[in-house]
């Protein structure tokens, strides 16, 4: 939807085309979506089992083709565009994906080093890290 | 512009200074509705952003319950970790069985916007056979677990692992009501504007629904049995 100039009228939002609308004309939409997310599903289920791809790097590429299939399901199931009458959609999207962003990262970050750095004197015997570092009266 | 300012009592138009939305045009201000010059937007527009909203924040929720499974991925209290408990080809199915039922959903709000009762009441019919095929599936897993002894109550790894695909599923199951309820009233009330609109809000949350479960087969799924 690239003529967005003339709309002043139309009654679009996401997930919403042209009301009265033909109905051939929305299909290659959903079809390239399903198709695109088809594959992408496909590259992530493979990519968890094959034993061809260095481990570290699994999880990265099972993240970006998450990604990616959520940006596909955006664009071709929900019509997220970039034309003037979805600007309001998108700050909000960008404001949710912030905040996702914070809880969800920032959560894991924590505990990660709660974990590394709480965690030792379970282990039997190891002393705590912090009395290594720590007592710095340099 | 300068015409309007002229008149004693007319405000000018107050341009947008962030040339949001610009285009091709190269001006900021666009004739869309809602913003500017364009008036007001119509209702269509205002139900379907309040209800993005109520998503994103449905979303944020669900972010809330990954990072507890991320966290506690860990915690298995000597029980049965991700790898030997979750059956990939069993995951694979209901994949597959939710992607085409949210196109299903698609065909569906086609269908509705041609003014096509038939059609309609088809998709969504196979829209909801699929669904519940995923449910179906789902509860299959569960029921196994359980009987595995692999319980929400074995140890933290299974709490998380069952509050966030439990939580996804108790979606989908209200979806499924939701779905049915939008077939009636298509069909006893015909294409009305709040009808519409009400097809238009679940086909919305069924989409997004596809797409928190996108982020439950990578991160819990895959992600928990890979590393």
């Amino acid at each position: 939807m690239s003529q967005t100039d003339d709309r002043a009228h139309a009654d679009v939002a996401p997930g919403d085309e042209y009301a009265h609308e033909e109905f051939g004309s929305g299909l290659r939409s959903y079809l390239i979506g399903l198709g695109l997310a088809l594959l992408l599903t496909a590259a992530s289920f493979w990519v968890a089992q094959t034993k061809v791809m260095w481990a570290p790097a699994i999880p990265v590429a099972l993240l970006t083709f998450a990604i990616a299939q959520m940006g596909v399901h955006l664009v071709f199931f929900l019509h997220l565009t970039s034309g003037p009458d979805n600007t309001n959609n998108i700050m909000a999207l960008a404001f949710g994906v912030l905040i996702v962003f914070l809880l969800f990262g920032g959560s894991v970050w924590i505990m990660h080093h709660m974990n590394t750095n709480m965690m030792m004197p379970a282990e039997g015997g190891a002393p705590m890290p912090m009395q290594h570092q720590g007592g710095g009266h340099h | 512009m300068s015409s309007s300012a002229a008149i004693p009592g007319v405000v000018p138009i107050r341009r947008d200074p962030n040339h949001l939305g610009h285009h091709a045009a190269g001006e900021g201000e666009t004739r869309a509705t809602g913003r500017g010059i364009g008036g007001p937007s119509s209702k269509r527009i205002v139900v379907g952003y309040g209800f993005w909203i109520f998503l994103l924040s449905d979303i944020v929720m669900f972010a809330a319950f990954f990072a507890a499974y991320a966290v506690l991925r860990g915690g298995t209290a000597g029980g049965p970790g991700p790898a030997e408990l979750f059956d990939y080809t069993n995951v694979a199915i209901e994949t597959v069985l939710l992607l085409f039922s949210s196109f299903a959903c698609g065909v569906a709000t086609l269908a509705l916007n041609a003014r096509r009762a038939l059609l309609f009441q088809a998709a969504m019919a196979v829209t909801f056979l699929l669904g519940a095929g995923f449910l179906a599936l789902e509860l299959r897993e569960f029921t196994d677990l359980v009987a595995r002894d692999a319980g929400p109550t074995r140890s933290a790894f299974l709490s998380a692992f069952f509050t966030v695909v439990g939580c996804h599923g108790l979606h989908v199951t209200a979806g499924l009501l939701w779905l049915l309820t939008m077939m009636a009233q298509v069909f006893a009330k015909g294409f009305r504007p709040d009808i519409l609109r009400r097809v238009m809000c679940f086909s919305l949350f069924w989409h997004a629904l596809d797409i928190v479960w996108v982020a439950v087969f990578t991160v819990v799924y895959l992600m928990g049995s890979a590393a």
